[in-house]
């Protein structure tokens, strides 16, 4: 039960987790089917990225597997758990914003999650500031959500959401509000935590490249539905920039965004 | 300071006007008093000034407490039960057309001549601004936070303390202000409803005199008591919620 960011030395454990599993859902909103009977699953310990154009459910997607709501149609589970509660018990969501609360310091909007569990606020000031080194935060404690940079926000944001200790991790657009420079930083940083603390990943978004250097699927999502699937079996490990100059990344690249239309 | 300088000196330019105005045209003080006149008044009855000032900062403060602790309560009750919501919202919305201030006879009536009477009606004037100005902070809290909170382990309780409330501070504190700026008022009319002390019951002794020049200084002393209590609510509001200056700062 121990948090794997702690033991930075433990090698990447495929399989840790929960898996989850969609069997087509469907999902209306003001009259629009948004999710038109999805179904794919997601390994325990894996990382699946979905990708689509602005409106083609994917808010909506992450939405239904965290539990905040029920599909009108279809079944989704996390592990065993199947209701909308159980779900909401078993998934982390990392909204695109940051949101984190303006009144609370960098190292209390961490320990969120922690307090919201029942832990008293210095124990949970005490965990989330043993991670901070490790975030790039040192030194940013005690500063406000309106005193940090976009990447600083967004990392704490990150580790938030982390501390939550939730087997299953739900990416929405993660950085999709940074500059481009911040975002490929981060996109780096975060292949690197996730590495570290393996987890199931479902990382929703628009940028392609993104969710193909972070995951090790990825999903084409329109009109509700998986339209094109890929397998990133590229390698991964040489510099960012020498990955997606790469031959075969940008052919996968390419295939993907034909996909999407 | 620069912020500062503009109204002191258009205050000053008036004065000085209004001195040079009412000595040219040689009015009496018991019509209209010059500045001299009432400065010279505020020096004479300091004492009494002084007792009546107790008097009415009592009423003041204890009626703005009683609203605000009656209207925070009543905010949160809302907020949690969106049927007494819908019942009570509106009826409250409607009791802002009876002119509170007239209600203070009645409460003499009811409630004696003593502090009671006062610290109902300041409270009852009071009360308005500061509850729906809570009940609309409380809702307007940010949905995204809120589905933050929920998938972090949040309860209701927990979204309420550490999303909802916090985020309200700042709507609390505007209707907190408004609601202070009327306080003074309410005390006044309280006292001319009946009482036997107070900056009302001064005013009120000295109008039949012709003592103008002593009603003007006894509106200076209230003014100034209304004024102090607006200075320790925006303080409050700085102490309470400093990330807002921040952010502001930064904006």
């Amino acid at each position: 039960m121990s948090h794997l960011l702690l033991e930075s030395k433990v090698p990447p454990l495929a399989g840790r987790g929960t898996g989850l599993s969609l069997e087509g859902v469907v999902r209306v909103l003001g009259g629009r089917r948004v999710l038109d009977g999805l179904s794919f699953e997601v390994p325990a310990g894996g990382r699946v990225g979905i990708v689509g154009r602005s409106g083609a459910g994917k808010s909506t997607l992450l939405s239904v597997v965290a539990g905040l709501a029920e599909p009108d149609g279809g079944r989704v589970a996390v592990g065993e758990a199947g209701t909308a509660r159980e779900r909401l018990a078993s998934c982390a969501l990392m909204p695109q914003r940051d949101c984190l609360l303006p009144w609370r310091t960098a190292l209390d909007n961490a320990g969120l999650a922690l307090e919201n569990a029942g832990l008293g606020r210095r124990a949970a000031r005490q965990r989330a500031a043993a991670l901070f080194a490790r975030f790039g935060l040192a030194g940013a404690e005690l500063l406000r959500p309106a005193k940090l940079s976009g990447g600083m926000a967004q990392r704490v944001a990150f580790l938030r959401t982390l501390l939550a200790d939730k087997p299953v991790l739900l990416l929405d657009e993660p950085f999709g509000a940074l500059d481009a420079i911040t975002r490929a930083e981060l996109q780096e940083w975060l292949g690197g935590a996730l590495a570290e603390a393996p987890r199931t990943v479902l990382l929703v978004t628009h940028d392609v490249e993104e969710a193909l250097l972070l995951c090790e699927r990825v999903l084409v999502l329109a009109s509700g539905r998986v339209s094109a699937e890929f397998a990133v079996d590229v390698p991964r490990d040489a510099p960012r920039r020498e990955v997606v100059t790469s031959p075969a990344f940008v052919d996968l690249r390419e295939r993907a965004l034909e996909a999407i239309g | 300071m620069r912020r500062v300088w503009p109204p002191l000196v258009l205050l000053a330019a008036t004065v000085g006007l209004w001195e040079l105005l009412v000595r040219a045209d040689g009015v009496p003080d018991y019509l209209f008093p010059s500045p001299s006149a009432v400065a010279s008044s505020l020096g004479g009855s300091a004492g009494l000034l002084w007792r009546a000032a107790l008097v009415t900062l009592r009423e003041i403060v204890l009626g703005y407490l009683l609203a605000v602790a009656v209207a925070l309560a009543i905010a949160v009750l809302l907020h949690f039960s969106a049927v007494l919501r819908r019942a009570l919202l509106p009826i409250l919305v409607l009791s802002q057309t009876v002119p509170t201030v007239l209600l203070a006879p009645i409460l003499a009536i009811l409630l004696g001549y003593g502090i009671e009477s006062k610290l109902v009606v300041v409270a009852v004037v009071c009360f308005f601004p500061i509850v729906v100005n809570a009940v609309d902070g409380l809702r307007s809290a940010d949905p995204e936070l809120v589905r933050m909170m929920r998938t972090l382990h949040g309860s209701r309780w927990a979204i309420f303390r550490r999303v909802e409330l916090p985020g309200a501070l700042p709507a609390i504190f505007s209707g907190a202000r408004v609601a202070a700026t009327y306080a003074a008022v309410g005390a006044v009319f309280a006292e001319w409803a009946g009482s036997s002390s107070g900056l009302g019951f001064v005013i009120l002794q000295a109008q039949p005199a012709l003592e103008t020049a002593r009603i003007f200084a006894a509106i200076l002393v209230l003014s100034a008591l209304a004024l102090a209590l607006y200075g320790l609510v925006a303080v409050s509001e700085h102490l309470l919620a400093p990330w807002e200056r921040e952010a502001r700062d930064r904006a």
